[in-house]
C-alpha cells in the first residue's frame, strides 16, 4: 500500500529529526513525541506544541470579531449593498429625500435582525462546543503516573489516552495496545461513514508482542506521519524507536475521533491529530446552500422591480426637467436654488432628481422580503419538524430539515428518483425460503408467523412468548439504556459540529445496528427440513461414533449439513453477547480441540491471516496442515459426487477422531438454548445476519469467530471449530464471497462460496452426465435454477450456496499463487481478485436461499398517491432485474395492466436500435391512436391532456405524454443510453413511460440519470435513498431526501431532508410541500403587490408637485410601512395559511399538480399583481385627491389619510388572499392597524420640531376628528378591492382551480366529502393519466363515462407480437453474421432482448409461472441437445378470460452454452467478469 | 423552538400534539363563491347608496362663490404693474365687484386661492426652519441649513422667518364690502384671528421668549425675508399680539398646501353685527384688494372664495358622487354575478355533489 512512500519517508523522517524545530511547520510530515517526556508545565521544549490542541471551536465569531465579520458576510448579499448604497445616497444634500439618519433605519434593522439570528446560531454552536470540549477521557499523567480524567479539550497531541469499551474517541489516536488478545480493537465508525459493522483496528506492530501492560513511561519512540488531511481511508507514517527500528503505520492503526470503541475492554493510544486537525473535523462541512426554484423565479421579478423603479425614476426625472424648462429663465417664486446656491439647469436638476427618486421609491425593491422569506421558512421548517405524522415511534425519530431554504421546492417536485433497498423496502432481511439439493422448503410456518407479526405490528413486544424472551428482553433494555445515555449527550448537539452529529447518529444507530426485533431473528424452521437436519446430524454423530467414513452419508443429507455450515461460516459475522453490549464473545474452543503439534500451537497463536504480515504464518500453517493431515482421518466423506474428491478421500489415512471436539453425549438442550439466546450477531449486511439466524433456527449456530477459526455448534455433534484458512471477501464485481476452511470432520480443505445466483450458477462444475450422480446433479441444478426464478419472481433476494473440496495439491498450487498475490507490491488488489477467481470454479451447488426484504409500510399507497400527484417515479436500484421488477410490482410502481418495455443491450449500437424502436413503438401506438380513430373512444382519457396543455414546463413540439408504459433498463444498457449520443433518445423514451426502473445501476449512474433528467427536461427532481450508494444522487437532485434507516447516516448527512420512512414522503410532499409552496408563492406575490401599490401612490403625486420628488406620505410612514405596519399579517399568513386541509390534500393528490406547474406563481401573475397594484394605488390616490381637491388641505393632512387607506387596502387585500383565518390572523391584522395608529398618534404628538423637514404635528389627531376621513376609509378600500374581489368570486364560482375545488370539498360535511372523494378516485384513478381528469370534478362528464373509462384503454396486444418478432429476427440475424457461434461466446451473445412482457398482476401466480418456466426449460434443454439455432417463444393460452398472456421469448443461442446453465426467461445478459483462465491444475 | 427538551424515554422526540404545532388551529375559511359573496355585494351596494345620498344632500346645502381676480375688474392694471419686478415696492390696489344670488347661511369662510403655485415642491417645502418658528433663540440667530439660500440677507444678517416658504408669503389683503340694495356700502367684518389650528398657534409657532422686551427688540439682529415689505413683527398693524411668528396669516401660509391649486383661509365672517348675524345676505359686493402678490412668473391665478361649510367640509360633490358610483358599480357587478350564478349555478352545485 504505502510501501513506496515508506522508503522515501524514512529518509525524510531522518531529516526531520535533525531540523525538526523550524521545519515541522513547513514540512509535509508531522512528528509526534510523547508528551510525558517533556515537562507539562513549560511547553517550550515540547515539539508537539505547534499542533492544534483538542479544543474545538466551530463558532464563526468571537465577541470582538462579530460585528465586522458579520457585516462583511452580510454585505455579500447584493440586496444589502444596494440598500446601504441608497441609505448613504441620502446623506448627499443635493439628492437627499429623508432625514438621513432615518433612511438608515431599514437597512440597519434588516442587518441587525440577520445579525441577531447569526449570533444566536453561533451561540448555540458555542454551547455545543463547550459541551463537547468538556467530555471526559483518561489521559496519562506524568506527575501522578497513572491515567487521570481530563476534559477533551485538554487532550494534546502526544498524550496517552486510555479508552474503554463504548467510549467515544476524543481525537485521532494511534493504537498502541489493546486488551484484546489478538491485539485488535473494534471500533464502530457509523458516525464517520455510516457503516454499522464493526471495524478492526490493529495495534502498531512494534507493540504487538508486548505481553505485559503497556507502560507509557517506557515509551520513547517518535512518530512521523503525514500532515492532517481529510482522507478517512489513508494514514501513513512511521514509528521510530530508540533502537532506530522503524515500523510503518497504516490506517489500520489509527482510531479516528468520533468513533466508538466496541468489543474491546481497554485500549491505549497516543494522540496524533487533535481538535480541528482530526479527520472527522476536517471532513465536516456545513449544510449546503441551495436556492429554490421559487426564489429563482422571484429574483427575476425582483429584477423586473428594479426595471420598473428605474423607469419610474426616469419618467419623474424627465418630467421634472420639462417642468423646469417650461418656466424658462424666469424662476418662479417657489423655486428654490440648489444647496450650493447656484441655479440648476433643468437637465442638472433632472439628474439630481433621478437619484432622489431612487431614494423615495426604494420601497419598491422589497427590502424586507428577503428577511421575511427567511423568517417564514424557519417557521415552516419548525412546523414540518413538529408534525406528528412525520414522527416514527419505532425509531423515535422525526423528520429533519437539513436545508432550511428549500422547503417550498417540496411543493414543486416533478420527478422522484428512489433507491429500492432500504428506501422502498425496510432493509430488514427476513429469511423466507430455501432450497437444498433441489428440494424446496417453503417455510410456510415461518411465513404464517411473519404474517402474524405484520398484523400485530404494534403490540409485538408484548406478544412475544418465545423461549428466549427473557434474555432478549434484557438485551433490548440494556441496549436502550445505552441509547438513552448516548442521546443525552447528543440531543442538544448541533448539526454542524462533527462530533455532535456523530453522537446523534450513534444514538440512532445503536437502535438499528443489530436485529432488534424477534421478527427477523426467529425463524420457524420448516419441519421437513428440520427433520432432515436432525437425521443427518444424528447419522453423522453415529458415524463418527462408529468411526465410519462420512462418505457413506447420503449425498442429499450431506448437502443439507454442508448447506447449513456454509450459511453459518461463509460470512464475516461477529458474535457478541448482549449482556455486555457489543462485547465480543472471546471464548476459545481450543481446549476441546487438543493441540496436535507444536506447529499447530504456533499457528493458533499467530494472528489473522488477513493482516498484512501474514506471509510467514500462512506458509507455516500450510506446513502444519500438511503434517497434521497425515495424521488425520476423514470420517465424514465428502458428500459431493466429484471423483477427484473421492480419490482424495481414499488417499487419506483413516481416522483421527480427536481433530474435532468431542461432544458430551448428554448435551443439555436447555443449556444450549440459553447459551444460544445470549448470542448476538453483528453483520456487515443485514442479509448475512439473516442467514446466520436462519441457520441457528436449525440448531446450526455460529458461536464464535476468531481471525483464524470459526466455531459452529451443530445438533448432536456439538461445537465444531473450523480452521479458517482464507476469507475471500465480497466484492461487487465477483458478486460472491468465499471462505476456505479445513473441515474438522473430514479434514478436507473446503471452499464455501455464497453469492448472487447469476454468478454462482455459471461457476457450477458441469456435471458429468455419464453416471447417475451426474444426472442427479444436473437435475438439482435445474431445479434450483427453477426455484431461484420463483424466488426472484416473488421479490426475494436470492443467494446461491456452493462448496468445493480441494485436494491438497490443488490447494497447495492455489495457495502458492495466492501468497504471491498477497505479497505482491504492485497491483495486489487485481492479483488477489484473480486469485479468488481461480479458486471459485467448478463449484458444487448446495442450495439457494430466498431472503425477503420487506416493503416498508404504506409504500404502494405512497407511490400510488405520489403518482396521482403527477410525480414521475423512477426507481434506481443496484439489485438485479427480476428482483427489482417484482418489488416494483409489489409496490405498485408497475401495474399489472401496463406494458413493460425492457431494454437490455450489450452494445452501443444495439442500445441505439432498441431506443429507436421503442420510440417508434410508443409513437405509433399512442400518438396515432389518440390522434385519429381512437380519439372518440378516449376523449375521457385524454381530456386531461387537453386541459393541461402546458403541464410540463418544457413541453416541446412533440407532446410528450405519459403512457401506461413501464420501462425497465439494466445498468449496462443504461451506461450506453447515458452516452451523449443516445441520451436524448433515452429521455424521450423514458419520459413517455409512466414508470422507469433502472436495475443494476451504480451510484455514479444514479447521479448521472438524475442529472440528465434535471438538466435536459428542466424539471424539479427529488432523490430519495438511504445508503452510501445514493449519496451522489441525493446531492445532484434539487431536493435530496435521506432515509434514516438501516444503512447508517451517510445519505442523511448528504440530504436536505431526512425521513424515518418512505411513506412520510407522501405527507411531506403533498401536504407540507404544497403548503410551503403556496404560502411562500402567495407571500412573495403579495410582497411585490404591496410595495408597488405603496410606491405608486407617491409616483402619482409627482404629477402634482412638478416631479420634484416630494412625498405626501411622511418619511416615517414611508420607511416603517413595510418594516412594521404591514409586516406581521403577511408573515402570519405566509406561515399558517392553508389553502386546502391536510386531509384533502392527501386524499386528492392531484392538488399537488398546481405546485408542479407553478400555478400559484406564474410570471404573468407578477404582472397581474403589478397592474392590480397600480389600479389600487390609483384609487387610493385619486379618491382622496378629488375629495380634498380645491380645499385648504395641507400636504400631510392629506397624505396621512392616504397612508391609512393604503394600509387598510393592503390588509384587506391580504384578507382576500387569506384562505384560513385563525385567531392569529385576526390578531396580527388588528395589531397592525393598532400599531399604525399608535405610532402615528405618538409620532404626531411627540415633537413639533424634531422631524424636519416634514412636520406632521398633530395631524393624525386632527384627522380622527374629521368625518371626511372616515368616509374615505369606507369608500376607498371598497373601490380598490372590488375588481380583485369580483375576480376571485367569479373564479370561485365559474372556473375554480383544482385547489379551490379542494377547498370547497373541505367545507362539506365529512360524509359528503367521502362520497365525492370515492367518486373522484374512480375517475382519477384511471391509471392512464398521471394528470388526472381533475376538472371532471368541476364539469362532470356525461354520466356513465366513469364506468367506461377503465375498460376503454386500447389493448396493446395487437401490434405487440409483430414488433417483437422483428426485433428478434433482426437480432438473430445480425449476430449470426457477426460472430461465430462458439460455445465460449454463448454467454456473451445472450440476446439483448427487447421484450414486451405484459405480465399478469403483481403476484405472479406460481402455478402459471412455473408451468411456463417448465416449458421454457424443456425448450432450452432440447435446443441445447440438438444444437439447432431456433427462436422459441412460449405463449401461454390466455387464462381467466383475460386477454393478456404471459409471453417469454428467447433466442436459441441461449441454449448453446458450454455449460448446461439454465437461463430463465427473465434473465438477461449481465456484466460478469470473464473468467480468463480457469485452469486449476 | 430553542427550548431544551427535558423529556426522556422512548418517545422523547415525539412532537407535541397541540393544535398550533400540528397546524390544526380552529380556523374560519371563507369561500369566495357567488353564494357567499353575493349577499355581501348587495349589502355593500346598499350601504354605499345610503351614504352617497346622505352626503349628497349634505353637500347640496353648502354655498360657494369663487372669484378669479387676477385680471378682473380694475386689477388688470395692477397685474400689469406687478409684471415688472422693479415695481414690487409700489403699492397697488384695485376693486372687483360681484354679487351673490342666494344668501349664505351660517358661518361664511373667506379664502384666498392660488392656482399653479407649487407649494409642494420638495426643496421649497424643506426650505423652512421649524425650530426657528418655535421660538428658539439659537435658530433665530443661526437658521437651519434647510433654509438655504434664504438664511441670511446680503449683509449676513439671519433672516427671520427664514426659508423659501416664508419668503414667498402671500401678501394681498382684502376688504369685502356689502352693497345693500339702496343702502350705503357696509364693510363685511371678518375675523382674521383664530383661523389657524390651535396646535399651530400655540405649540408649533411661538415667538422667542420676550422677557419684557418688545417684539422688535427680540427680532433685533435679524433681517426680514427678501420679498417681504415689512418685518415679521409688523405683520399685523392692528393687533400687536398677532405679530411675529404667531401671526395667523404666516401660520396659515406655512402650512404647505398639498396641491398646486389651493386656497387658504383669510378670515371668517364675524356674525356679531346685523345684517351678517345669520350669514352673508344676497346682494352686490365688492372686494378692495391691495394687489401685491405677483403670479405671472409662474402663470398663476389668484382668486377669492366665499363658502359655507358643513360638518363634512366645503362644497365638494366628489365624495357623494363617488359613493353613488361605487354603489352602482357594486350593484352592477352583483347583478352580473347573480345572473351568471343563476345560469351556471347548477354547475357549481354539481361540482359539490
Amino acid at each position: 500500500m504505502a510501501r513506496d512512500g515508506e522508503d522515501a519517508g524514512m529518509v525524510k523522517a531522518a531529516k526531520v529529526k535533525r531540523q525538526r524545530k523550524k521545519k515541522t511547520k513547513e514540512n509535509k510530515t508531522r512528528t509526534v513525541h510523547a508528551n510525558i517526556l517533556y515537562d507539562n508545565a513549560k511547553g517550550e521544549e515540547n515539539p508537539n506544541r505547534h499542533y492544534a490542541n483538542n479544543k474545538i471551536k466551530t463558532t464563526k465569531y468571537t465577541l470582538l470579531s462579530f460585528l465586522p465579520k458579520n457585516l462583511f458576510e452580510q454585505f455579500h448579499r447584493f440586496a444589502n449593498v444596494y440598500f446601504v448604497f441608497i441609505a448613504l445616497l441620502n446623506f448627499v444634500p443635493v439628492v437627499n429625500a429623508f432625514q438621513p439618519e432615518l433612511a438608515l433605519a431599514p437597512v440597519v434593522f434588516i442587518l441587525s435582525v440577520t445579525a441577531i439570528k447569526d449570533l444566536w446560531e453561533d451561540y448555540r454552536r458555542h454551547r455545543s462546543d463547550k459541551e463537547i470540549n468538556h467530555m471526559d477521557c483518561l489521559v496519562y499523567s506524568r506527575v501522578e503516573r497513572r491515567y487521570v480524567e481530563k476534559y477533551w479539550k485538554e487532550v494534546r497531541v502526544g498524550d496517552f489516552i486510555r479508552l474503554r469499551c463504548n467510549e467515544i474517541l476524543p481525537a485521532d489516536v494511534l493504537l498502541l495496545t489493546s486488551s484484546d488478545p489478538d491485539r485488535l480493537c473494534h471500533i464502530e465508525t457509523a458516525t464517520l461513514d455510516g457503516e454499522t459493522n464493526l471495524k478492526q483496528r490493529q495495534v502498531v506492530r512494534s507493540f504487538f508482542d508486548l505481553d505485559c501492560d503497556f507502560d507509557p513511561t517506557k515509551y520513547n519512540s517518535i512518530i512521523e506521519c503525514e500532515k492532517p488531511n481529510n482522507d478517512l481511508n489513508r494514514f501513513r507514517g512511521y514509528i521510530i524507536h530508540r533502537s532506530g527500528r522503524r515500523d510503518a503505520l497504516y490506517k489500520e492503526n489509527l482510531l479516528l475521533r468520533g468513533c466508538t470503541i466496541r468489543n474491546t475492554e481497554e485500549a491505549v493510544g497516543i494522540v496524533i491529530y487533535a481538535g480541528h486537525e482530526t479527520k472527522a473535523m476536517l471532513n465536516n462541512n456545513g449544510p449546503r446552500y441551495k436556492r429554490s426554484k421559487l426564489e429563482r423565479q422571484m429574483n427575476v421579478d425582483v429584477f423586473w422591480c428594479v426595471i420598473i423603479l428605474l423607469v419610474m425614476c426616469l419618467f419623474a426625472a424627465v418630467g421634472h426637467g420639462l417642468w423646469m424648462f417650461q418656466y424658462g429663465d424666469k424662476r418662479p417664486v417657489f423655486d428654490v436654488l440648489s444647496p450650493e446656491g447656484t441655479d440648476l439647469s433643468p437637465i442638472m436638476s433632472a439628474i439630481y432628481l433621478f437619484l432622489t427618486m431612487i431614494i423615495v421609491f426604494q420601497v419598491l425593491i422589497p427590502i424586507s422580503l428577503f428577511v421575511s422569506i427567511e423568517i417564514v421558512k424557519i417557521c415552516q421548517v419548525f412546523f414540518i419538524h413538529q408534525d406528528m405524522d412525520l414522527y416514527d415511534e419505532e425509531t423515535d425519530s422525526h423528520l429533519q430539515c437539513r436545508a432550511l431554504n428549500i422547503t417550498e421546492d417540496l411543493g414543486q417536485m416533478q420527478y422522484i428518483f428512489s433507491d429500492k433497498t432500504g428506501t422502498l423496502t425496510e432493509n430488514k432481511m427476513v429469511f423466507r425460503r430455501c432450497t437444498v439439493a433441489g428440494v424446496e422448503y417453503s417455510h410456510d410456518a415461518n411465513a404464517r408467523r411473519l404474517a402474524m407479526y405484520q398484523e400485530m405490528d404494534s403490540e409485538e413486544e408484548e406478544c412475544t412468548s418465545h423461549g428466549g424472551t427473557l434474555p432478549r428482553r434484557d438485551s433490548v433494555t440494556s441496549h436502550q439504556s445505552a441509547r438513552v445515555v448516548l442521546r443525552s449527550q447528543s440531543t442538544k448537539s448541533h448539526r454542524r459540529t462533527g462530533s455532535r452529529a456523530e453522537a446523534k447518529r450513534a444514538s440512532i444507530l445503536s437502535k438499528h445496528t443489530a436485529f432488534s426485533s424477534p421478527m427477523e431473528k426467529d425463524i420457524t424452521p420448516d419441519p421437513q427440513l428440520l427433520d432432515k437436519v436432525n437425521e443427518c446430524s444424528s447419522q453423522m454423530d453415529f458415524m463418527r461414533f462408529h468411526s465410519q467414513p462420512m462418505s457413506q452419508l447420503p449425498s442429499d443429507l450431506s448437502d443439507i449439513i454442508d448447506f447449513f455450515i456454509a450459511l453459518t461460516i461463509c460470512n464475516t459475522v461477529v458474535v457478541s453477547s448482549p449482556n455486555q453490549p457489543r462485547q465480543k464473545v472471546r471464548m476459545r474452543f481450543e481446549l476441546k480441540s487438543p493441540v496436535k503439534t507444536i506447529e499447530d500451537f504456533i499457528k493458533r497463536f499467530t494472528p489473522s491471516r488477513l493482516t498484512s504480515g501474514s506471509n510467514s504464518s500462512s506458509s507455516s500453517s500450510l506446513i502444519t496442515n500438511r503434517s497434521s493431515n497425515r495424521g488425520c482421518s476423514s470420517i465424514l466423506s465428502s458428500p459431493s459426487a466429484e471423483s477427484t474428491l473421492t480419490k482424495l478421500d481414499e488417499e487419506k489415512p483413516p481416522n483421527l477422531e480427536h481433530t474435532f471436539s468431542p461432544v458430551p453425549p448428554c448435551y443439555s438442550e436447555k443449556a444450549w438454548a440459553v447459551a444460544e439466546g445470549e448470542l448476538r450477531y453483528e453483520a456487515e449486511s443485514p442479509d448475512e445476519a439473516a442467514l446466520v439466524y436462519a441457520a441457528r433456527a436449525y440448531k446450526c449456530s455460529l458461536v464464535g469467530r476468531l481471525p483464524d477459526q470459526v466455531t459452529v455448534e451443530l445438533p448432536h455433534l456439538g461445537k465444531l471449530s473450523f480452521e479458517l484458512l482464507h476469507t475471500l471477501g465480497f466484492d461487487s464485481t465477483r458478486k460472491r464471497m468465499s471462505v476456505v476452511v479445513r473441515h474438522p470432520l473430514t479434514d478436507q480443505i473446503t471452499v464455501y462460496t455464497k453469492g448472487a445466483d447469476s454468478v454462482i450458477m455459471d461457476l457450477i462444475k458441469p456435471p458429468n452426465t455419464g453416471n447417475s450422480k451426474g444426472k442427479r446433479q444436473k437435475k438439482i441444478v435445474y431445479r434450483t435454477q427453477n426455484y431461484l426464478n420463483l424466488y426472484a419472481a416473488d421479490g426475494l433476494r436470492t443467494l446461491c450456496i456452493a462448496k468445493k473440496v480441494l485436494t491438497k495439491e490443488e490447494y497447495a498450487c492455489w495457495l502458492q499463487r495466492h501468497l504471491e498475490a498477497e505479497t505482491a507490491i504492485q497491483g495486489r488488489e487485481e492479483l488477489l481478485f484473480e486469485s479468488a477467481l481461480r479458486l471459485e470454479t467448478n463449484l458444487h451447488l448446495l442450495g439457494a436461499t430466498g431472503i425477503e426484504d420487506r416493503l416498508q409500510d404504506g409504500v404502494p399507497e405512497t407511490i400510488a398517491s405520489l403518482r396521482k400527484a403527477g410525480l414521475q417515479i423512477w426507481v434506481l436500484t443496484g439489485d438485479k432485474q427480476e428482483t427489482a421488477v417484482n418489488i416494483a410490482y409489489a409496490c405498485k410502481l408497475l401495474e399489472p395492466e401496463e406494458e413493460i418495455l425492457t431494454l437490455n443491450a450489450d452494445s452501443q449500437e444495439a442500445c441505439a436500435l432498441l431506443l429507436e424502436e421503442s420510440l417508434h413503438y410508443i409513437q405509433a401506438k399512442f400518438l396515432c391512436s389518440s390522434a385519429d380513430h381512437a380519439a372518440k373512444a378516449f376523449t375521457a382519457n385524454f381530456a386531461p391532456f387537453e386541459i393541461y396543455p402546458s403541464s410540463s414546463p418544457s413541453s416541446s413540439s412533440v407532446p410528450f405524454m405519459v403512457h401506461r408504459l413501464g420501462l425497465v433498463i439494466d445498468g449496462r444498457t443504461l451506461a450506453y443510453a447515458l452516452d451523449k449520443s443516445l441520451e436524448d433518445k433515452f429521455l424521450a423514451v423514458a419520459r413517455s413511460c409512466r414508470s422507469v426502473l433502472c436495475c443494476r445501476s451504480t451510484p455514479l449512474q444514479k447521479s448521472m440519470v438524475v442529472k440528465l433528467v434535471r438538466n435536459k427536461l428542466k424539471v424539479m427532481t427529488l432523490a430519495i435513498g438511504d445508503g452510501a450508494n445514493d449519496v451522489s444522487m441525493i446531492q445532484v437532485a434539487d431536493v435530496g431526501v435521506g432515509i434514516s434507516g438501516q444503512e447508517g447516516m451517510q445519505a442523511v448527512m448528504a440530504s436536505d431532508f431526512a425521513l424515518p420512512r418512505f411513506r412520510y414522503l407522501q405527507k411531506l410532499l403533498l401536504v407540507h410541500g404544497h403548503w410551503c409552496y403556496s404560502r411562500l408563492a402567495n407571500m412573495i406575490l403579495y410582497f411585490f403587490y404591496k410595495n408597488a401599490m405603496f410606491v405608486a401612490l407617491i409616483f402619482w403625486y409627482q404629477f402634482y408637485c412638478g416631479f420634484s420628488g416630494s412625498a405626501m406620505i411622511d418619511q416615517w410612514y414611508l420607511i416603517f410601512f413595510n418594516l412594521m405596519f404591514s409586516a406581521f399579517p403577511q408573515l402570519i399568513t405566509g406561515t399558517l395559511d392553508k389553502d386546502v386541509s391536510a386531509e384533502t390534500l392527501q386524499q386528492l393528490p392531484q392538488l399537488y399538480i398546481s405546485g408542479q406547474n407553478s400555478e400559484e406563481y406564474k410570471p404573468y401573475m407578477f404582472w397581474m399583481n403589478m397592474i392590480d397594484a397600480f389600479y389600487q394605488s390609483l384609487v387610493c390616490f385619486f379618491i382622496p385627491y378629488f375629495a380634498y381637491a380645491d380645499s385648504d388641505v395641507d400636504l400631510f393632512t392629506w397624505g396621512t389619510p392616504i397612508t391609512t387607506l393604503a394600509l387598510f387596502t393592503i390588509l384587506l387585500h391580504l384578507g382576500i388572499e387569506t384562505k384560513t383565518w385563525t385567531w392569529m390572523n385576526w390578531l396580527s391584522i388588528s395589531f397592525s392597524i393598532a400599531l399604525f395608529f399608535t405610532v402615528a398618534l405618538c409620532y404626531n404628538a411627540s415633537c413639533p420640531t424634531c422631524y424636519s423637514p416634514s412636520n406632521p404635528y398633530w395631524t393624525m389627531q386632527r384627522l380622527l376628528q374629521d368625518p371626511l376621513f372616515y368616509f374615505l376609509c369606507v369608500i376607498t378600500p371598497v373601490t380598490a378591492l372590488l375588481p380583485r374581489y369580483f375576480y376571485r368570486a367569479c373564479q370561485g364560482t365559474l372556473f375554480p382551480s383544482p385547489v379551490q375545488v379542494g377547498r370547497q370539498l373541505d367545507k362539506l360535511p365529512a360524509e359528503t366529502r367521502r362520497n365525492i372523494l370515492s367518486l373522484s378516485r374512480v375517475k382519477v384513478g384511471s391509471p392512464l393519466s398521471t394528470k388526472p381528469p381533475f376538472l371532471s370534478l368541476a364539469k362532470p362528464l356525461p354520466k356513465g363515462s366513469n364506468k367506461t373509462e377503465k375498460g376503454s384503454f386500447p389493448s396493446p396486444k395487437a401490434s405487440q407480437g409483430s414488433i417483437l418478432q422483428t426485433h428478434d429476427t433482426r437480432k438473430c440475424h445480425k449476430r449470426s453474421q457477426s460472430e461465430p457461434l462458439g460455445p465460449k461466446h454463448s454467454e456473451k451473445s445472450l440476446s439483448d432482448l427487447y421484450t414486451l412482457m405484459s405480465t399478469e398482476g403483481d403476484t405472479l401466480p406460481y402455478t402459471k409461472d412455473s408451468q411456463c418456466l417448465d416449458k421454457t426449460l424443456d425448450v432450452s434443454v432440447s435446443s441445447w441437445i440438438t444444437s439447432t439455432p431456433q427462436t422459441d417463444s412460449v405463449e401461454l393460452p390466455p387464462d381467466r378470460g383475460s386477454s393478456q398472456c404471459v409471453r417469454y421469448t428467447r433466442n436459441s443461442e441461449e441454449g448453446l452454452g458450454s455449460e448446461p446453465s439454465v437461463h430463465q426467461p427473465g434473465r438477461r445478459t449481465e456484466q460478469r467478469p470473464e473468467p480468463a483462465s480457469l485452469t486449476t491444475s | 423552538m430553542g427550548k431544551v427538551k427535558t423529556k426522556t424515554g422512548p418517545l422523547a422526540r415525539r412532537p407535541d400534539n397541540s393544535a398550533f404545532k400540528q397546524q390544526r388551529l380552529p380556523a374560519w375559511s371563507p369561500m369566495l363563491t357567488a353564494n357567499t359573496v353575493l349577499p355581501f355585494f348587495y349589502f355593500m351596494a346598499l350601504i354605499c347608496m345610503f351614504l352617497g345620498v346622505w352626503l349628497l344632500l349634505t353637500v347640496q346645502s353648502t354655498k360657494e362663490m369663487k372669484l378669479d381676480y387676477t385680471e378682473a375688474g380694475t386689477c388688470d392694471r395692477c397685474f400689469e404693474k406687478r409684471k415688472n419686478v422693479s415695481n414690487a415696492a409700489q403699492p397697488c390696489s384695485c376693486t372687483v365687484v360681484f354679487s351673490i344670488g342666494k344668501k349664505f347661511k351660517g358661518d361664511v369662510f373667506f379664502y384666498y386661492g392660488l392656482r399653479n403655485f407649487h407649494q409642494n415642491l420638495r426643496r421649497y417645502m424643506d426650505s423652512r426652519d421649524d425650530a426657528q418658528m418655535v421660538g428658539r433663540k439659537k435658530n433665530l440667530q443661526t437658521p437651519s441649513t434647510y433654509c438655504f439660500p434664504f438664511t441670511t440677507d446680503q449683509n449676513g444678517q439671519p433672516i427671520a422667518p427664514c426659508g423659501a416658504v416664508a419668503n414667498s408669503m402671500f401678501n394681498d389683503s382684502f376688504v369685502l364690502t356689502y352693497h345693500m340694495p339702496g343702502g350705503r356700502p357696509e364693510k363685511v367684518p371678518l375675523l382674521r384671528q383664530g383661523i389657524t389650528w390651535y396646535t399651530d398657534k400655540n405649540i408649533k409657532f411661538r415667538n422667542p421668549k420676550t422677557e419684557n422686551l418688545t417684539l422688535p427688540e427680540v427680532f433685533k439682529g435679524t433681517a426680514k425675508p427678501l420679498y417681504w415689505q415689512k418685518p415679521v413683527y409688523e405683520l399685523d398693524p392692528l393687533d400687536p399680539t398677532n405679530n411675529g411668528f404667531i401671526n395667523d396669516d404666516l401660520i396659515i401660509w406655512m402650512r404647505e398646501a398639498a396641491f398646486p391649486n389651493f386656497k387658504k383661509l383669510y378670515g371668517v365672517l364675524n356674525r356679531a353685527k346685523e345684517p351678517f348675524t345669520t350669514g352673508l345676505p344676497a346682494g352686490n359686493y365688492s372686494i378692495e384688494i391691495s394687489y401685491n402678490f405677483p403670479v405671472q412668473y409662474f402663470r398663476g391665478r389668484k382668486e377669492v372664495v366665499l363658502t359655507t361649510l358643513t360638518w363634512f367640509g366645503g362644497q365638494n360633490h366628489f365624495l357623494p358622487i363617488a359613493y353613488l358610483v361605487t354603489s352602482s358599480l357594486i350593484l352592477l357587478v352583483a347583478i352580473v354575478l347573480t345572473v351568471v350564478w343563476w345560469k351556471f349555478g347548477k354547475n357549481g352545485k354539481n361540482m359539490e355533489e
